[in-house]
């Protein structure tokens, strides 16, 4: 998978997760809690779908790396393929 | 307990008995000094110190969510919150006005509540998480003559309707610009005085506005007046060990009673060093921060503690928590687990405590100095009667040790709610017999420690925040799609419980995947994600009683393997 295929894997499961964004608006750098409102149960869930999805274990340190798409895929392309 | 065969008096006319002992709030009245023959939260929060010499003692360090920091004296608090005063005065506010706050934690929130106080005006504070819809509905119910919130929050979830609340008279912007319509708060601040003789209300007259959730109907309006006070100071004492200079972090966020309580009123009062943190939880940030600050007392929620949990001891590891004198929880009960790895990694358990937002104030805490048993949520603070409660033909039967029952308290303390605004009957129906009833079942050990049980009624406690079904059926029964709903919140290891929705469809609906979404993501919208559920199925039916009421209760005991208990009200079942 490309970064840009990770990148769609975690849109598609960030509106799962919050159905009330428009994928179509979401900015790279857009930050997952303040921009997009995910609440810490949001955010918790996320990474439990990713888990589900792509078998990557992202521990809450490392979830400022997965705060906006553009990290996100940077970091499931790494771990990912680890 | 010291107070324990005693009836209560606050020394102001709250429900319940006639009292015998009118000096049980002597020690609570001692800490605090009175303002021009009445009482003044604010005063006692910011005057009265800088008058007695301590206005260069730190009462804020704030810490932003980018790596700002600001310190704030008390002096420097109480010129804000004058300034803030005077906004509202230039404005032609007057005491007995509503400010509604609806923002994140910075320094001009915890001004705004303070100014709003020193001006004799009632403050609410409103969760900024909180969608349209819980927003709009709070506001209609308070009358809401000011609202303080930020640009953002104003475009995307008040602009639409702020011209139909008739009562809303100004809104400021926190910043140097403002929509139109609005007044921004920056500019009108620099420009107003840092001097306002803090306005003389009485101990009766209403301070506080915090809305909390009901069964059925709209929520209900908390009115807590200047008097409570007494209970803000006494209890910081009593239950988290507040004294001056003390290194304070309360997690909450003010636009719950607890970040108001204590994440305001009790910590200034007591003259602490209160840290504020704008961001929302990280594991690694909040344990730096603990460390880096040297926080002597944490006052945080079970949900936070269980994902610190969830990492480990490990993480912990390379921090130093030497600090910490005291920690303790509230928003729901702490499992034994928490408690005990809490002692392991930060050398002291958390410390869990039991009140609401009707209470004002902790009720019955495991305190500083008393031996912790895990799980349970300690005894009642010195002056607080508690009891476990069944209803008998029209009165109240106090259980012994080992019964599960209500939790009731004997009315009385000064911080208890004074009436749920325009809700006469409401309020009534909390007090049976000499008690207030608090909805919650418990259980009392013989060593006298309160055990929580569950809700007496079908409200839903999720994160630490208490949400009525009602208010997120209604939000989805707007949806086009969806006939009926019911609402229910199931066990969730982190979040205690999570919002779970049972809905029947229109004709012309089909249940799927694309539906479901679609739903959430509209129950979204419209109430924000802490209240809107995380999951919807899709029933034919809904289990209904003859008068059409939707069994939430049977919905729940399903989902939880219960027995179904007294199902013969049952019309309809669920299919």
């Amino acid at each position: 998978m490309t970064a840009t295929d990770f990148r769609a894997v975690f849109l598609d499961e960030l509106v799962r997760v919050a159905p009330d964004i428009d994928p179509d608006t979401v900015g790279d750098d857009d930050h997952i809690q303040e921009d997009l409102e995910l609440d810490s149960m949001d955010v918790l869930n996320l990474v439990a779908a990713l888990h589900e999805r792509l078998g990557v274990d992202i521990p809450e340190r490392d979830y400022p790396e997965i705060a906006t798409p553009a990290l996100a895929a940077a970091y499931l392309a790494r771990h990912a393929t680890a | 307990m010291a107070h324990q065969d005693e009836t209560l008096q606050a020394g102001a006319p709250a429900r319940g008995p006639a009292t015998a002992s009118p000096d049980a709030w002597d020690e609570a009245r001692s800490l605090v000094e009175g303002w021009k023959g009445g009482l003044n939260i604010a005063h006692e929060a910011l005057d009265r110190h800088v008058n007695a010499g301590h206005g260069a003692d730190l009462a804020i360090r704030w810490l932003g969510k980018s790596g700002e920091r600001r310190d704030l004296t008390y002096a420097d608090l109480q010129a804000e919150a004058n300034r803030f005063a005077n906004v509202l005065a230039a404005h032609g506010l007057k005491p007995g006005d509503s400010v509604f706050a609806m923002a994140g934690r910075v320094p001009e929130l915890y001004a705004a509540a303070l100014g709003t106080l020193k001006a004799g005006l009632i403050f609410t504070p409103l969760f900024s998480a909180f969608g349209p819809e819980p927003v709009r509905t709070r506001m209609e119910i308070g009358s809401a003559n000011v609202l303080v919130t930020t640009e953002g929050i104003y475009r995307r979830k008040i602009a639409p309707w702020a011209g139909e609340i008739d009562t809303l008279r100004l809104i400021l912007i926190l910043g140097d610009e403002a929509p139109e319509g609005c007044v921004a708060l920056g500019p009108a601040m620099a420009a107003a005085s840092p001097e306002f003789e803090t306005v003389a209300t009485k101990p009766e007259d209403p301070a506080l506005i915090h809305f909390t959730s009901g069964t059925t109907g709209k929520p209900k309006g908390a009115v807590h007046v200047h008097n409570a006070v007494l209970y803000h100071a006494f209890s910081g004492r009593k239950a988290l060990g507040l004294e001056p200079g003390v290194k304070y972090w309360c997690t909450a966020d003010p636009g719950w009673v607890t970040g108001t309580s204590y994440g305001i009123i009790s910590p200034l009062v007591n003259r602490a060093a209160m840290l504020i943190d704008e961001a929302e939880f990280d594991l690694e940030r909040w344990y730096s921060t603990v460390q880096d600050e040297k926080v002597e007392i944490w006052y945080s929620a079970p949900t936070a503690i269980r994902m610190m949990m969830r990492e480990g001891s490990e993480v912990a590891k390379p921090y130093d928590f030497s600090s910490l004198t005291f920690l303790a929880s509230v928003g729901e009960p702490l499992n034994p687990e928490a408690v005990i790895w809490s002692a392991e990694v930060f050398g002291q358990p958390f410390h869990d405590n039991w009140w609401q937002t009707e209470t004002g104030g902790i009720m019955i805490a495991n305190r500083p100095g008393m031996e912790v048993k895990p799980g349970s949520m300690g005894k009642p603070l010195p002056g607080i009667e508690a009891g476990i409660v069944e209803r008998e033909d029209g009165t109240l039967r106090e259980l012994g040790p080992g019964k599960i029952g209500e939790l009731a308290l004997r009315p009385g303390w000064p911080s208890m709610m004074r009436a749920y605004l325009h809700e006469q009957a409401r309020y009534d129906k909390c007090f049976v017999d000499g008690w207030y009833l608090s909805g919650d079942l418990a259980m009392r050990d013989a060593d006298g420690y309160f055990w929580f049980v569950g809700r007496a009624d079908d409200l839903i406690k999720t994160s630490g925040h208490l949400i009525g079904p009602f208010e997120v059926e209604s939000a989805l029964i707007e949806h086009d799609a969806v006939a009926e709903a019911g609402v229910i919140g199931v066990p969730d290891e982190t979040a205690g419980e999570v919002v779970k929705a049972y809905v029947t469809l229109n004709p012309g609906y089909e249940p799927s995947e694309d539906l479901e979404r679609d739903i959430r993501g509209h129950a979204r919208k419209k109430l924000g994600p802490a209240v809107a559920p995380r999951e919807v199925v899709f029933r034919k039916t809904l289990p209904k009683t003859r008068s059409g009421k939707i069994m939430r209760r049977l919905l729940k005991a399903r989902e939880l393997g219960l027995p179904e208990g007294d199902i013969s009200t049952l019309e309809t079942d669920e299919t």
